[in-house]
């Protein structure tokens, strides 16, 4: 009977064979006549759905063919090997988790502001070439680390990417990825704040909206602990409601000037209230406060991710920005450099994020049920990511090229006077007015909206241009706006406390083979002291953010997206080094390709940084430019700070150099055979969720 | 037909149990209800208050994206 089946079962597959070719044939045809389209139109704007179709299309046929590729003969993956969550399992980190279920858990945890203000900034260059990277480098690079990683930490017993790299390449390895994630984390800290400030500055509506989501978050942490405890959808729903009462309110605190004044601070000011919240978050129990926003930020985070997603479908908006502008040749407001290598840096976690390997290797491994399914969770989440990354490109494309550089140039480029700013922007080929830009800042509820750098503005710009066109019209473009604010704003306040207690504890851990006491997670002098420490640091970069003539993300965002692409090249370095001592050597290309495209890229550009003779560019050559000039009391911070970022810059290169040597050192030992390919997996133990399944 | 019918309904109640599980997952419900069996508690003020407390060392060493 059995035989019988499954020659059924044969026939049945033999049968439906040819009809499975000719529907990856089409999508594959789709696929490249949307992609073709893409790049190869010119001239007259083009409709989001092309991006859309070619999104689709890679996704689809990446995930069927190459990641099935990688999963079969590189990984072999073997659904009979009992997995951490089965073995270990305690009902708190390790628990045998359904498939859907943890791939919904790790795309909630890899999708962060990245995928959103990264392409936002790269459509400077136009939208080619940010689509582009967001599909090739996910597809090629950024899937396969996600996947690699989190399927080398489950045969590992769900252990992190700093102790795999210890264990795999050596203890250089594991120093260095250990000193990579605390700067990855300090300057992230620094950009993401410093994204916030430019978002909130002069903007009372907005401040207030996120000022009332502290009332929000403590009436939602009491409902929790007092009224229904433990029901954490119901209160999330309840927060998200208040909160857009929040923001239908701020319209009136902005029209009432004696509000509005309360509620209006200038850049300085916004960045000491985030750095002491932050110093807050990390060393007081408020968890009162920062549990419930914390869940509302999730709720909002997927609700509008979902409605972007439906929105751009069902509207299929127009994209008024050209394929390439002319700032492809390095010259752009919104950051100076060409497209190589800059392009790849200031798009991460759309194509690849090395912060993504931490994910890989932290809570997601304790959860697989069954090896096979790191193909859809690793592969299949960061594709959701990346498709993200698109959206972002979309919401950015479909504004007036030259309201998206008067929104993004920073006042030292164009000017501080509005007819100034509009006048340099149409010179460039972009027309703009000073009335248009007053219509439009009007028309979301903001005095200005010109030297709103950052991503955010221009972000939520594009997202209300989007939704008000059939949701509510102009009349509720300003909600649009600030809905889209609040939420980008919530988002990353919840990863600057989030990712300030993860640093400290990092800290605290180093500190504690100093001086035992430190460690000791509870003790108040270490949690102090920690705090303010990780505070000062990314408070530092902030501040400079703050402080700087061009706008800070000109010479921020560049570093961080160099610090998070070294991460990347670490994660790289490890999964390379274990395919070969899985005597795989032939297919490494998988990893070793992206892994030589990122150190072409982040080698390239953290020289650029440091040494390029464009003031506009290169660290050392602003200082000498600035040493040159003038003096003003800011003169010597400004000196300093550009040196410190070059510093910073060259340290991190060196670091990653460390390791690259390490690795290649121990794969060209395994392949002369002089070393032994000695892994470090946990011992193959046959699941019983199969047997128990199938008896 | 009928039979179609009860296949796109069965499936349809299998895709809305899935999304709910998985938001129980991420908003830590689920954790909460483990936790409770765990400890032998019915869900209370006293109990939410223990499982944060277990909870919190573990969930706030979790890095977050960026």
């Amino acid at each position: 009977m059995a035989g019988f089946v499954h020659n059924a079962a044969l026939v049945r597959n033999a049968m439906h064979k040819p009809l499975r070719i000719l529907a990856w044939a089409t999508v594959a045809l789709l696929g490249a006549v949307a992609v073709a389209a893409v790049a190869l139109h010119r001239g007259e704007p083009i409709n989001a759905l092309w991006l859309v179709m070619a999104a689709t299309c890679c996704y689809a046929l990446a995930y069927r063919f190459y990641s099935k590729f990688i999963a079969a003969k590189i990984l072999a993956l073997d659904g009979l090997r009992a997995t951490p969550a089965e073995r270990l399992e305690n009902g708190r980190d390790f628990l045998v988790t359904n498939k859907w279920v943890v791939f919904g858990h790790h795309f909630a945890a890899i999708a962060g502001p990245g995928p959103l203000v990264g392409p936002v900034l790269a459509a400077q260059f136009g939208y080619l070439p940010g689509t582009m990277w967001v599909l090739a480098g996910a597809v090629f690079a950024g899937c396969v680390q996600d996947f690699v990683i989190l399927l080398f930490s489950v045969r590992r017993d769900g252990k992190s990417l700093t102790e795999m790299a210890k264990d795999e390449i050596g203890p250089v390895g594991g120093f260095v990825a250990y000193l990579a994630v605390i700067a990855i984390l300090t300057i992230l800290l620094g950009v993401v704040a410093l994204i916030v400030v430019n978002a909130l500055k002069s903007s009372p509506w907005a401040t207030f909206t996120i000022a009332m989501t502290m009332p929000v978050a403590l009436l939602m942490g009491v409902y929790l602990r007092r009224i229904r405890p433990g029901k954490v959808l119901e209160v999330s729903a309840l927060g998200f409601v208040l909160v857009l009462t929040a923001i239908w309110g701020g319209q009136y605190v902005s029209q009432n000037p004696a509000l509005a004044r309360v509620f209006t601070f200038s850049a300085p000011t916004l960045a000491i209230l985030i750095m002491v919240y932050g110093f807050a978050a990390s060393a007081l129990p408020v968890w009162l406060l920062l549990a419930p926003r914390d869940y509302l930020s999730t709720f909002v985070k997927l609700g509008t991710i979902g409605l972007l997603a439906v929105g751009i479908v069902a509207l299929h908006p127009t994209l008024h920005m050209p394929a390439l502008t002319r700032f492809v040749d390095g010259t752009g407001p919104v950051f100076a450099g060409k497209i190589f290598p800059f392009a790849f840096i200031t798009i991460a976690c759309g194509a690849i994020s090395g912060f993504h390997a931490l994910i890989s290797s932290g809570t997601t491994p304790k959860m697989i049920a069954c090896e096979t399914e790191t193909r859809m969770v690793g592969y299949g989440a960061m594709m959701c990511e990346s498709a993200v990354a698109i959206m972002a490109i979309i919401a950015a494309c479909v504004m007036e090229p030259g309201v998206y550089f008067a929104i993004n140039s920073p006042a030292g480029i164009v000017g501080q006077a509005p007819a100034t700013a509009a006048a340099t922007i149409s010179a460039w080929g972009f027309p703009v007015t000073a009335p248009q830009m007053a219509a439009l800042a009007h028309a979301v509820g903001e005095q200005t909206l010109y030297n709103r750098t950052g991503g955010a503005p221009a972000f939520a710009v594009g997202m209300a241009h989007i939704f008000s066109h059939s949701l509510g019209g102009e009349t509720l473009m300003a909600l649009w706006y600030h809905f889209a604010i609040m939420f980008e704003a919530l988002f990353i306040l919840t990863i600057l406390d989030a990712g300030t207690r993860v640093a400290r504890f990092m800290v605290q851990d180093a500190l504690s083979h100093v001086y035992k006491p430190m460690g000791r997670t509870s003790w108040y002098p270490s949690i102090l002291v920690t705090s303010a420490l990780i505070v000062a640091m990314w408070g530092y970069f902030l501040w400079q953010g703050v402080k700087d003539p061009l706008g800070g993300i000109n010479s921020l965002w560049p570093l961080f997206g160099i610090s998070n692409q070294l991460l990347a090249t670490v994660a790289l370095c490890v999964a390379t080094t274990i395919i070969i001592k899985l005597h795989r050597a032939r297919y490494a290309a998988v990893t070793l390709a992206p892994l030589a495209w990122l150190v072409a890229v982040t080698f390239t550009a953290s020289w650029q940084k440091i040494f390029d003779a464009s003031p506009r560019v290169g660290f050392l050559a602003q200082a000498r430019a600035l040493e040159a000039a003038p003096a003003t009391s800011e003169t010597a911070r400004l000196i300093f700070n550009n040196r410190l970022d070059a510093a910073v810059t060259g340290v991190l290169v060196v670091m990653v150099t460390l390791v690259l040597f390490e690795s290649v050192r121990e794969w060209l030992g395994i392949l002369l055979g002089t070393k032994e390919a000695r892994l470090k997996e946990s011992p193959f133990v046959r699941t019983r969720l199969a047997m128990e399944e199938q008896g | 037909m009928n039979r179609l019918k009860d296949s796109i309904g069965g499936s349809a109640a299998k895709i809305f149990e899935t999304a709910i599980a998985t938001l129980r997952e991420i908003f830590d419900e689920a954790a909460y209800a483990r936790f409770l069996e765990r400890a032998g508690m019915a869900s209370s003020s006293k109990a939410y208050a223990a499982f944060r407390r277990e909870f919190e060392e573990a969930k706030i060493r979790r890095p977050k994206c960026c």
